[in-house]
């Protein structure tokens, strides 16, 4: 199906955005059983995936580009710490640019093309009105900086990481999105580090294994994993930095509102190598669903209730769902009567 | 986690020509017909499948090979061989069945022995064929503008290549020692005047890579500026037999050929990717029976655990292991 944005909706303030059916139907929902197990949950992103399901293309541009490419300006010239690149990485960003407006341009030929002779590329963004002429590899011909241009045309955070001393470095990213992380904090570390607060991966060697399979992502071997949290109204940007804004909203969930207010967060990660510099890639690509529209679909609703039901309470503390937790679990158990 | 299939992704080159550059090594410029070849980063190497036909029997070589050039270069692959003295098979098959024309079986590249872009400095270390990696860093290198030194030992009579094309890339940077005229390198003296930050490579013999560790022990230099590239064929051992738990399958593995290569002469389905222990693509559940680790890719206490082997380069401490294929 031919991917047409809606007008601008909004992820603060006023919360105008909505999901259309045909993006609840095809939303990927994380769960694949009636309990909540830990799994890394890693799957193949070969090109092309299921037609009509957010893997299908390798970059998902969906009805909501319009609405999150908007939201990134606003996080963007709010706080211009979400946008770091460490010096040694500008060809990472490079190996991005190439990367993604290939897959876009082939993928979504309606919005995006791309036009190479030798090094002289020119690239054109139908949907937010860009055209760009610029040599490939020389950040100086660019209108931004190499990662703010292109990250400002994706939908989804990107983080770069370097490949030294047997680990990776968060040493790249835009990042408007976050779900409680901080790319300002986590600049730098490495994966241990930025992992250190995740309750039990550290002494089950998730955290080891983790890394060692992330070292070892060939070139054309993109992999992909679903990760998820519970939102308080569809807010994109809940980075620690403007906790104020949204800690507070945890505390407006009743048994009345909780169909309108706690959404469903889901992470798709994708990872990838970069072939140039060997940097390590990964796009964490956020939908958003109310629990309204979840329960639209019977399998998803009887199967939120038995994960959320069976949540360890380390979980349930780490990933922030401590006020609201047995509001939501008591709703959604009219949706599994069996 | 190993469920990800990456596999099926060979690339079919063209050799475009075939040149000498040292005595003993010749250099294969390969060429994509219609497709484009994978940008690579410095440091990248590519397997090439050598299939060769023995009277006895048919035997698959896959060796690995660094990519020289720059990595923003033209669509085409360079490397080259070194006819080697204890060769397995793979450089003399190079060396004296590949013709200008043939077609060829590839790896896409990947790389496991990458600059440490943070350094203040670095000192290229390379041993004859050696100088293979380096051939793609220096001009990322020198895109960078970074400082580099490069100190090249050879013998003339059989290796030495592209010192030409090192010398205008390096300048006085470049320091050549050649044994077939007795000229050496004195290893110590150099270490002990780099600035601190200043990171080290080696690509070359055991000896040189030895010789550099214990200069920087005894400087005090701290393990991770020393990097090297691990490639050597696998160490030979003892005969063993792998049994397969879920085909029933009984492989012997004889004393001169790796785990990985029996299993693919049986042609059990098995990624790969460095053959040298250091990728972990290989990695496959241990059901039975202590392997001898000999890779560098699990810890020590995954090592103890006995669950899992690295086929490429690990091998029985007895004579049977039973896998998980």
């Amino acid at each position: 199906m031919s991917v047409s944005p809606k007008p601008i909706q909004t992820f603060r303030d006023d919360f105008t955005y909505t999901n259309s059916d045909y993006a609840i139907e095809r939303f990927p929902f994380p769960f694949p059983e009636d309990a909540y197990r830990y799994s890394v949950n890693i799957e193949s992103h070969k090109m092309p995936g299921v037609k009509d399901s957010v893997s299908e293309h390798f970059h998902d541009v969906d009805e909501h580009y319009l609405s999150e490419m908007a939201e990134r300006d606003l996080v963007i010239k709010h706080r211009p710490s979400c946008c770091i690149t460490l010096p040694h990485m500008d060809l990472a960003c490079w190996d991005l640019i190439d990367l993604s407006m290939h897959h876009l341009s082939k993928d979504y030929p309606e919005h995006f093309s791309l036009e190479k002779t030798d090094d002289q590329w020119v690239w054109e963004n139908r949907l937010l009105g860009l055209k760009d002429s610029f040599t490939f590899g020389d950040s100086s011909t660019l209108p931004l900086p190499p990662l703010e241009y292109i990250g400002r045309q994706l939908q989804g955070d990107i983080a770069l990481m370097d490949q030294r001393d047997n680990s990776l470095f968060m040493d790249a990213g835009v990042v408007t999105c976050p779900a409680d992380w901080s790319l300002a904090f986590d600049a730098g570390m490495s994966f241990s580090e930025w992992h250190g607060p995740v309750p039990f991966v550290h002494s089950e060697g998730i955290i080891d294994r983790a890394l060692k399979f992330l070292m070892a992502i060939p070139q054309g071997g993109a992999t992909r994993r679903l990760n998820w949290t519970l939102t308080i109204n569809p807010r994109m940007d809940t980075s620690p930095e403007v906790y104020p804004d949204w800690g507070k909203d945890k505390t407006t969930v009743t048994p009345e509102n909780v169909g309108d207010k706690v959404y469903l967060r889901v992470e798709m990660q994708v990872f990838d190598r970069m072939p140039r510099s060997n940097a390590l890639m990964i796009c964490i690509r956020t939908y958003l669903i109310s629990m309204n529209d979840l329960v639209t679909n019977p399998v998803w609703a009887k199967r939120m209730h038995r994960t959320m039901q069976t949540l360890p309470p380390e979980l349930v503390e780490y990933k922030g769902l401590t006020r609201f937790h047995p509001i939501l679990v008591e709703w959604l158990s009219k949706y599994d009567v069996e | 986690m190993s469920s990800v299939n990456t596999k099926k992704t060979e690339l079919t080159v063209r050799v475009a020509s075939i040149k000498q550059v040292a005595p003993a090594i010749k250099e294969f410029l390969l060429e994509a017909d219609n497709v484009s070849l994978p940008a690579y980063s410095a440091g990248s190497h590519v397997v090439v499948l050598m299939e060769s036909d023995e009277q006895e029997s048919k035997k698959i070589f896959r060796n690995p090979y660094s990519l020289l050039s720059d990595s923003d270069g033209e669509n085409s692959y360079r490397i080259a061989v070194r006819l080697q003295d204890s060769s397995r098979g793979g450089s003399v098959f190079m060396h004296q069945s590949v013709k200008e024309g043939d077609r060829l079986t590839i790896k896409p590249p990947a790389n496991l022995f990458a600059p440490y872009w943070r350094a203040k400095k670095h000192v290229l270390f390379a041993g004859g064929v050696g100088i293979t990696p380096f051939m793609s860093y220096l001009p990322e290198m020198l895109r960078r503008s970074a400082e580099v030194e490069m100190h090249y030992m050879f013998h003339s009579n059989v290796t030495g290549a592209y010192q030409d094309e090192l010398s205008q890339m390096l300048g006085d940077k470049l320091h050549c020692y050649d044994s077939d005229q007795s000229v050496r390198c004195r290893i110590y003296p150099v270490m002990a005047a780099q600035p601190i930050g200043t990171h080290v490579y080696i690509c070359g013999p055991e000896s040189l890579v030895k010789a550099v560790q214990s200069a920087a022990d005894e400087l005090g230099w701290p393990a991770s500026a020393i990097h090297y590239e691990a490639f050597s064929a696998p160490a030979p051992g003892k005969p063993f037999v792998a049994e397969l738990k879920r085909t029933g399958k009984r492989i012997e593995v004889g004393s001169d050929e790796s785990l990985l290569e029996a299993l693919e002469a049986a042609e059990v389905d098995i990624q790969s990717s460095c053959r040298g222990g250091v990728c972990g693509r290989c990695m496959t559940p241990l059901i039975d029976g202590q392997a001898d680790h000999r890779d560098q890719f699990l810890s020590d206490d995954e090592k103890a655990r006995q669950d899992c082997v690295m086929p490429c380069v690990s091998r029985a401490q007895n004579d049977k292991l039973v896998l998980d294929l």
